[in-house]
């Protein structure tokens, strides 16, 4: 479980979550949806201490992420993270991508860490790209790259960031298709977005963010059918 | 007078000559490896460290690059000398070269290492690498793309400088040897002809070298 507590985070003198809580249980699939700006993105970056906070606390699994004892590097094996930027690593084969953390950080032998990789890229439909470098890849091929190298790591909780914002139309598809699959396999998941047709078909809850707070938090027919804030609503009407 | 050449004296000493040739390459290759270390520490200095610690770098930096390196080989080698270390010529050539190697190496591997987008240490970094990891798999490959041209450069460079170090006295690298020679025969112009040769062949090889590597390395 991952518990968010009244947490607040500034850059220099912007204040950009303003006391945000919010519970999101395993298995559930969490989307985060507001105009740029409101914080969701810096939500998710503080939930695997990629960013610090100032007030307030986020544990998972009962561990306190911004705690100075806790082990990051431990704790965001269980925390995958996929970036609106894939982020494929460029020096690297499609196949030396997805087996790098498995080797260097779970410690798994050059073979173990082979079948994972295989397997997981296989799973996202590269698996006739194993020896291709990223820069050969198209960006929908690229992100499910990431996605996998993700996976690779078993984590218990996956973090996506915007995953299809910087991706041409024609590959959006390919990408949710793969995190639908995902959430049917019953992955706990977070997913900040602006597709909001995927955003209702797949999450259990949906978290309205505006201006640093969460606006409103509810099903997604909840938040799409009876939305309670106009805030919601105005900005409902202006994507759909 | 008319100068008469005479290359059958150089053809003789040849193999003293490639003697030389190989200790220039050594003190070169030392200089650039050892050179390098610094660099990295330097341009780590300058990006994450202190004010302490990037104004000292700043210094090396600035002295390396903007002074001859004739004088840096000097200072070392007669500086040091008064303080009571004495260094012989060997590790007075080896030393300057590697300084002034640092301090050049060092602005390429800054510009490098910005090469570099903080996205894929953030990539990284959530994967659960530890800060080192990172550094070894996924930053320095990739800045070693972005420097290596410069870095060829820098080792003919070195290889060049190594000349200087018969101003104090060092007899063995190529141009000592060729100084002595010339000094017993006064076959002057034979002999710088034919080390400039060699000092020419030596780069070339190593340009070369590196040029097929790149080739290998940077596949992608």
């Amino acid at each position: 479980m991952i518990e968010i507590d009244n947490v607040h985070k500034h850059f220099g003198t912007l204040h950009v979550l303003k006391g945000v809580s919010l519970n999101v249980k395993k298995g559930e699939v969490l989307s985060m949806i507001g105009g740029s700006g409101s914080g969701k993105s810096t939500m998710l970056m503080c939930i695997n201490g990629l960013e610090g906070i100032q007030k307030g606390s986020i544990s998972v699994d009962g561990i306190d992420v911004h705690a100075k004892a806790t082990d990051l590097n431990k704790l965001r094996r269980r925390i995958g993270i996929v970036f609106q930027q894939w982020n494929a690593f460029p020096h690297l084969t499609v196949l030396e991508n997805v087996m790098l953390a498995p080797r260097k950080v779970l410690g798994k032998s050059k073979q173990e860490a082979e079948a994972i990789a295989v397997q997981q890229l296989g799973h996202v439909g590269l698996g006739e790209k194993l020896r291709a470098f990223p820069s050969r890849l198209s960006g929908g091929q690229q992100q499910r790259m990431a996605i996998a190298r993700a996976l690779a790591m078993s984590p218990d909780y996956m973090l996506f960031d915007e995953v299809t914002s910087a991706l041409d139309p024609q590959l959006v598809g390919e990408v949710l298709d793969t995190l639908r699959m995902l959430s049917k396999e019953g992955m706990t998941m977070i997913v900040v977005t602006h597709e909001m047709r995927f955003a209702r078909e797949v999450s259990d809850r949906v978290a309205f963010f505006c201006q640093g707070q969460i606006h409103e938090l509810g099903t997604p027919e909840q938040i799409f059918d009876s939305p309670q804030k106009p805030e919601t609503a105005d900005f409902l009407r202006s994507v759909l | 007078m008319a100068y008469t050449f005479q290359w059958r004296p150089v053809l003789h000493s040849l193999p003293e000559m490639l003697w030389g040739a190989l200790v220039t390459l050594e003190i070169a290759a030392l200089a650039m490896a050892i050179g390098t270390v610094f660099a990295i520490l330097l341009a780590l200095a300058k990006r994450s460290g202190g004010k302490t610690l990037s104004a000292l770098a700043d210094i090396w930096i600035e002295t390396a690059r903007n002074t001859p390196a004739l004088f840096q080989i000097y200072l070392i080698y007669f500086g040091l000398g008064s303080f009571g270390l004495r260094v012989d010529s060997y590790s007075a050539l080896l030393l300057g070269i590697t300084f002034n190697n640092a301090g050049y190496l060092a602005e390429t591997f800054r510009g490098g290492f910005s090469a570099v987008p903080e996205t894929q240490t953030r990539a990284a970094r959530s994967l659960g690498l530890g800060q080192i990891r990172t550094m070894w798999h996924i930053v320095l490959p990739q800045m070693l793309r972005a420097v290596f041209h410069a870095m060829t450069n820098q080792m003919v460079w070195s290889i060049l400088m190594t000349s200087l170090g018969v101003v104090v006295g060092l007899t063995s690298d190529l141009t000592g040897v060729t100084q002595q020679l010339n000094v017993v025969t006064y076959r002057t112009f034979e002999y710088f002809f034919v080390a400039a040769c060699l000092y020419y062949l030596i780069s070339k090889i190593f340009t070369i070298s590196a040029r097929l590597l790149a080739s290998r390395l940077f596949r992608y």
